[in-house]
């Protein structure tokens, strides 16, 4: 695809650019939270800020970090954070008719940079698929403001808390975070037996090596949840 | 974790940063999803989520907490508080762990 413009000369880079400026503010404070919570969590700062480099998903970080703190297996972080991540997946089959005319490696380049709000400002700039290029510079404009406050809050959370000692104890910030990520998922009588179900079934496997309590939580939540939506639907819930 | 895990580790979850995001990008076709499989990916995160912060805020060593002077609950019992009165991610950060510190900084627990 050759274009007499480059990307971040196309007018919607900027509109997808000041979109994420406005919201820079939030992203920055919990890139900065979540810095501070990576660094204490132990693996020691230049791994915390090549983590963030890399993997650049804040929630699937901190899941997966007390797991390779403790020493999990590969499979058992790799899959926390698949499931973590599971949201994106559901939003990748929402992309995926803006841009199955470029290629796979251009699609998937694309994917990995877009975040939650990535999603949110996009289907509400773009309610139905169009002009793939002004699609694509939207996205570019969006995820460079949202990378750049993300990625220097973050580093800079890691080197401060490096400075901080570890009696205070700010790796719990990570935790607090991910409370917060949880309680915005109880939504109705469903969510909440499956988040019950899924506490009890990691602390009944708790004695299982490997952290395959988590992998039991996960699984027979899925299966609660399934079950419940068919045998008692909740008339309140969403379908 | 020796270094050389730590990096495999980091490595993989780039990987898996790139196949969630990208998932059903992947392929060149359409590809159907099982209405089943789409109602129980609903209740996956949530429960991945419960299960890796059960041990970090209600759990010392390898029990529920045993006692009340432990910072964490309180923390935990604000974090609540504040998140459900804002929706506020947050707010529900700052609040928890500025009980944690005052907590930690004064009494010790």
């Amino acid at each position: 695809m050759t274009s007499p413009t480059p990307l971040w000369r196309h007018p919607e880079f900027a509109v997808g650019a000041r979109e994420t400026r406005d919201v820079a503010l939030g992203i920055g404070a919990w890139g900065l939270v979540a810095g501070i919570a990576m660094s204490k969590a132990g693996l020691g700062p230049v791994f915390a800020i090549a983590m963030s480099l890399c993997v650049f998903a804040g929630s699937a970080q901190l899941a997966a970090l007390p797991l390779m703190v403790q020493g999990a297996p590969l499979w058992v972080i790799w899959a926390t954070a698949f499931c973590v991540n599971l949201r994106f997946v559901i939003f990748s089959a929402g992309w995926r008719p803006y841009f199955q005319s470029l290629s796979r490696s251009r699609r998937l380049f694309l994917a990995y940079f877009t975040v939650d709000f990535t999603y949110i400002a996009f289907m509400r700039r773009f309610p139905t698929p169009g002009d793939v290029r002004a699609q694509t510079a939207y996205v570019a404009g969006n995820v460079s403001v949202g990378w750049l406050a993300w990625q220097t809050m973050t580093v800079l959370g890691v080197v401060l808390a490096d400075v901080i000692p570890e009696r205070w104890g700010l790796g719990f910030a990570g935790s607090l975070a991910l409370l917060g990520i949880t309680a915005s998922l109880l939504v109705d009588r469903a969510t909440w037996i499956a988040a019950a179900v899924a506490a009890c079934a990691a602390l009944a496997a708790f004695a299982l090596p490997f952290h395959l309590n988590v992998v039991v939580a996960i699984a027979a939540a899925m299966a609660v949840g399934v079950l419940l939506d068919h045998l008692a639907p909740d008339r309140k819930a969403p379908a | 974790m020796s270094p050389w895990m730590n990096i495999v580790a980091i490595a993989g979850l780039t990987v898996v940063s790139v196949v969630t995001r990208g998932f059903f990008m992947i392929p060149d076709r359409e590809v159907p999803i099982p209405p089943w499989l789409r109602e129980a990916l609903r209740y996956a995160p949530l429960a991945a989520l419960v299960a890796v912060i059960l041990p970090e805020i209600a759990m010392t060593g390898d029990h529920l907490i045993d006692t009340w002077k432990d910072a964490r609950i309180y923390a935990t019992v604000v974090g609540i508080l504040v998140f459900v009165t804002t929706r506020s991610l947050l707010g529900t950060i700052l609040a928890g762990t500025a009980v944690l510190l005052a907590l930690r900084l004064s009494i010790g627990w």
